[in-house]
C-alpha cells in the first residue's frame, strides 16, 4: 500500500534504529516528548519502544483532544441534548467518553438521539434532512479538526440552516505546550512536534520553543520510519548543541501551514480568555469559541448550559502522567479502578491517551517482563 | 465466541496443573456478576462487554455447574449419540451488501459455528422476525439466498417460525437459525488441549466482511472494491480433518470482535500466550487502507468466511498444505504460534522487532477522527 509500506520498511527501520543507537550518548538520558496523541498511539502500536535504546525516554504529551476535555463539558453537551427534539452529534472518538452521568453511548441507550458522524458536514446534512429537529454538533479537536467545523458553520450561515448549532470544544496546541514547559517539575530535551495539527498551523508557531526554551522541535509523521527519523533529527541537533524547528513530515506539512484552513478558523472562531484542560487545569487563551457574528449557530449561546464542573478523583494522577512526571503504570489507579472499559482519568479515555495506549499495547507485556526479571534474579 | 451456552461434557484432556485457567470463564455457580446497568450496543459487539454479559449473567443462571469453556457450538449427548448444537441471530444492516446478504449469512453462520466446533451441519431451523411493510420481493430474495446456501451445503431446513413486528421495530428483518450436526470423526476442539509450540493457522484474509458492511452503510464517503467473505468453511475444515485430525487442537471463526477477540478468548481459556507475526497475517490492501484511514485495527474487524485453527507443530505443514489444496483456502497462512508467555494474552510482533499486546475488542470498533 503506497504511503504506508515504504514507511514501514524493515530494512530502513533497522538502519534508522542503528543510527539512533550510534547518535545516542550512552552516558546521557534523553527525555523527548511526543506532543500528539496520534504519535503516542503509533509508538505503542508499532512497538517502537522495543527498538529504541533504553536511554531514550519518550514522554507522552497533551495532544489528545478527547483526553484533555473536562468531564463537565460532556455533561453540559448531553444536558442540552436531553430535549426530545434534539439530535446530539459527535465523532466516534467521543462516544465512550464518560461524563459524570454517563457517556454519549449510555445516553443513547437511555433514549437520547445520539449519532456518530465522520465529518461536521455530515452533521449539517442531518440538520438539513431533519428540519423539525435541532441538531447539536459536539465539536472537539485541536487545529486539525477546527477548520472543518469552521467551514461547516460558514456553510450553515450561507444556506441559512437555523436548526444546526455547534457546542465548541476546540482547543489550540501551543498554549498546552507552553503550560507543560512552564511546569517546574518538567525536564525535557526536545519535542516530536504534532503532525496533523501542523498540516494546518505549519511549523512557525513552534519557533519560540527553540528560540526561548532552547529545545529542538521536529514535526513528525505517524509511521514508524517517520518517528524514528524524527528522533534521529532531534539527536543530531542535541549532539550539535542546536535548537531549531525542523520539518520531518514535509509530505503533509507546509512550513507556513494551510492558509485557507487558517482563514476559515479566523473567520469563525476567536480565542476564549481561558479554558479548563483536564489534567492541566485552566490555561488562558487556549481554546476557541464562535465569534458574535455566528452566535446563531453557537449552542452555548442558544441553550442554557449548566456549566457543570466535575473534579477528577484526587487519587487519579492524570496531571503528573500528562506532564511526564509519572509513567502511566505508576498512577495509583492504573489498571485497577481505571481501565479503558471503565476510565476514571482522562488519559484512559481515548485510544490516543497515553494510559489507554500503554494499557492496550504494553501493560501485560511489561507484567510479563517484570515476571521474567523476577525469575531471572532468583535464578 | 458467539455467546453459546456450553453444556456438560467430559473434558477431552486434563490440563497440566501448572496452568491455571482464568476463573471468569468457568460458570460453576449461579452467582450473577453482571453489573452493567443497561444493555448497550457494546454488549452485542462480540468483545469484552459481550463476554461479561454471557459469563456474568447468562451462563451462571442458564447452565449452572458447567465447567466448559464457551465454544461456538455445544455438544449434547442424546441416547449415547453426541451431536453438536448451535444457534445464531442475524441483524445485519443493510440486508444486502457486496458479496452476500442476510439470508446467506444466516445459513453460513450457523454452519460455520458447527464446522469450527468439529461438526458437519445436518439440519437447521429458522425464525424470521419481519417488520411490517417489508416488501415481499426483498423477503423472497433472502429466502432464495438461504435456499441456495442450504443446497450448496447439503443441509436440510427442518422447520421454522415467523413473527411480524410493527413498522420501525426491526430493520426489515431479523433471522435466527439453529443447527445440529454430527461430529467429524477424530476431530477434537478444546482450548485446554492447546500446548506451547502449537501453530496458529488462518484460512484467508481478514476484515473483508466488516469493512464491506461499514462501507455499504454509506455513512462514509469511501468506496472500495471489496466483498463480504461470507461462505461455508466446512469444505476447508473437512480437508483439514482428512489430512491431520490428530493435530487439530482448537478452531474458531473470528466473526464479531475479529481475530484479536477470538485469540484473546483462546489465550484466556488455555492460559497460554499467542504470538502473531504481523506480516504473515493476510489482509487485502483495500481493508488495510480503510483501517488506516479510519484508525481501526484489522485484527478487530468481523469476518464471516474465515477460521483460525490451532494445530500441533508436527501437523502444521500438512494442515497448511491441506488448506492450500482446497478451493477457497489458497490464501491460508501460518500466522503465529502458542507460547508460555505472555500468559492469557495475544502479542503481535512486527518485521522490525517491535511488539504490542492486542486486546479483545472493547465496545464497537469506532473510527477515530481526531
Amino acid at each position: 500500500m503506497r504511503f504506508v509500506d515504504e514507511f514501514r520498511d524493515p530494512e530502513l527501520i533497522t538502519r534508522a534504529s542503528e543510527e539512533i543507537r550510534r547518535l545516542a550518548d550512552p552516558a546521557r538520558h534523553y527525555r523527548i516528548m511526543e506532543v500528539c496523541g496520534g504519535h503516542t498511539h503509533a509508538i505503542y502500536r508499532f512497538g517502537l519502544k522495543d527498538i529504541l535504546p533504553s536511554n531514550i525516554e519518550l514522554i507522552h504529551g497533551p495532544g489528545c483532544p478527547v483526553c484533555v476535555l473536562p468531564m463537565g463539558r460532556i455533561d453540559d453537551g448531553l444536558a442540552i441534548a436531553r430535549d426530545p427534539n434534539t439530535i446530539f452529534v459527535a465523532f466516534g472518538d467521543m462516544m465512550r467518553v464518560p461524563g459524570a452521568h454517563g457517556s454519549p453511548f449510555e445516553h443513547k441507550a437511555r433514549g437520547i438521539d445520539v449519532r456518530i458522524v465522520y465529518s461536521p458536514a455530515d452533521a449539517l446534512e442531518l440538520a438539513r434532512k431533519n428540519p423539525e429537529k435541532e441538531v447539536i454538533f459536539f465539536a472537539i479537536g485541536f487545529e486539525t479538526t477546527a477548520p472543518s467545523t469552521a467551514l461547516t458553520i460558514m456553510s450553515a450561515r450561507a444556506h441559512d440552516i437555523r436548526n444546526f448549532s455547534v457546542f465548541c470544544n476546540h482547543v489550540t496546541i501551543v498554549p498546552a505546550i507552553r503550560a507543560i514547559l512552564d511546569s517546574p517539575d518538567m525536564r525535557l530535551d526536545g519535542f516530536i512536534g504534532p503532525g496533523h495539527v501542523s498540516t494546518v498551523i505549519g511549523c512557525r508557531p513552534y519557533e519560540w520553543i527553540a528560540r526561548n526554551e532552547g529545545k529542538p522541535v521536529v514535526t513528525s509523521g505517524f509511521e514508524p520510519l517517520d518517528l524514528l527519523q524524527s528522533i534521529v533529527m532531534l539527536l543530531r541537533q542535541l549532539h550539535a548543541g542546536e535548537a531549531r524547528v525542523e520539518n520531518q513530515y514535509k509530505r503533509a506539512v507546509p512550513w507556513e501551514g494551510n492558509r485557507a484552513a487558517l482563514k476559515a478558523m479566523a473567520e469563525v472562531f476567536e480565542l476564549r480568555p481561558y479554558f479548563e484542560w483536564r489534567g492541566l487545569g485552566f490555561i488562558s487563551q487556549s481554546a476557541l469559541r464562535l465569534r458574535e457574528k455566528y452566535a446563531g449557530w453557537d449552542a452555548e449561546q442558544r441553550y442554557s448550559v449548566p456549566e457543570t464542573r466535575v473534579a477528577d478523583p484526587k487519587s487519579a494522577q492524570c496531571g503528573e502522567v500528562l506532564k511526564g512526571v509519572l509513567k502511566p503504570a505508576q498512577c495509583k489507579l492504573f489498571g485497577k479502578e481505571c481501565t479503558p472499559e471503565h476510565p476514571i482519568g482522562a488519559l484512559m479515555v481515548s485510544s490516543e491517551g497515553s494510559c489507554a495506549a500503554y494499557y492496550n499495547y504494553e501493560y501485560r507485556k511489561s507484567l510479563v517482563t517484570r515476571i521474567d526479571l523476577a525469575t531471572s534474579s532468583v535464578a | 465466541m458467539n455467546g453459546k451456552i456450553p453444556t456438560e461434557d467430559s473434558p477431552a484432556e486434563a490440563r497440566s496443573p501448572a496452568v491455571v485457567r482464568s476463573p471468569s470463564v468457568v460458570c460453576s455457580s449461579n452467582v450473577v456478576r453482571f453489573r452493567d446497568l443497561q444493555i448497550e450496543m457494546a454488549h452485542g459487539a462480540g468483545g469484552k462487554a459481550s463476554r461479561r454479559l454471557v459469563e456474568g449473567l447468562f451462563a451462571p443462571l442458564l447452565c449452572p455447574g458447567s465447567h466448559e469453556p464457551l465454544n461456538d457450538a455445544a455438544r449434547v449427548e442424546m441416547n449415547g449419540i453426541t451431536i453438536a448444537f448451535t444457534t445464531d441471530s442475524f441483524v445485519v444492516k443493510p440486508l444486502r451488501f457486496p458479496g452476500g446478504s442476510i439470508g446467506e449469512l444466516a445459513v453460513n453462520g450457523t454452519m460455520n459455528d458447527l464446522a469450527v466446533s468439529g461438526a458437519r451441519a445436518s439440519a437447521m431451523v429458522v425464525t424470521f422476525v419481519l417488520e411490517e411493510g417489508l416488501p415481499t420481493t426483498i423477503l423472497e430474495a433472502e429466502v432464495r439466498a438461504m435456499s441456495e446456501a442450504l443446497q450448496r451445503a447439503g443441509v436440510t431446513m427442518a422447520g421454522g417460525d415467523t413473527k411480524v413486528v410493527e413498522r420501525g421495530k426491526a430493520d426489515g428483518m431479523y433471522i435466527t437459525t439453529a443447527g445440529i450436526g454430527s461430529p467429524l470423526p477424530g476431530v477434537k476442539v478444546d482450548a485446554r488441549s492447546v500446548r506451547p509450540g502449537d501453530k496458529v493457522l488462518l484460512s484467508g484474509p481478514i476484515g473483508d466482511h466488516g469493512i464491506t458492511i461499514l462501507l455499504a452503510r454509506g455513512e462514509l464517503d469511501l468506496e472500495a472494491d471489496l466483498y463480504s467473505d461470507t461462505r461455508s468453511v466446512l469444505p476447508l475444515v473437512e480437508a483439514l480433518a482428512a489430512e491431520c485430525s490428530p493435530g487439530i487442537r482448537w478452531m474458531r471463526d473470528p466473526t464479531r470482535g475479529g481475530l484479536a477477540t477470538s485469540l484473546n478468548e483462546l489465550a484466556r481459556d488455555c492460559g497460554l500466550g499467542i504470538e502473531l507475526h504481523e506480516e504473515e497475517i493476510p489482509i487485502h490492501d483495500a481493508v488495510r487502507g480503510a483501517c488506516e484511514l479510519l484508525g481501526l485495527d484489522p485484527l478487530h474487524i468481523a469476518n464471516e468466511g474465515q477460521f483460525i485453527v490451532i494445530v500441533s507443530a508436527e501437523y502444521a505443514d500438512a494442515a497448511l498444505n491441506a488448506l492450500h489444496q482446497t478451493p477457497g483456502g489458497e490464501e491460508a497462512m501460518i500466522i503465529g504460534q502458542v507460547k508460555e508467555e505472555p500468559a492469557n494474552a495475544v502479542l503481535v510482533t512486527t518485521r522490525y522487532g517491535g511488539t504490542r499486546i492486542v486486546d479483545m475488542l472493547v465496545g464497537d470498533p469506532l473510527p477515530r477522527i481526531c
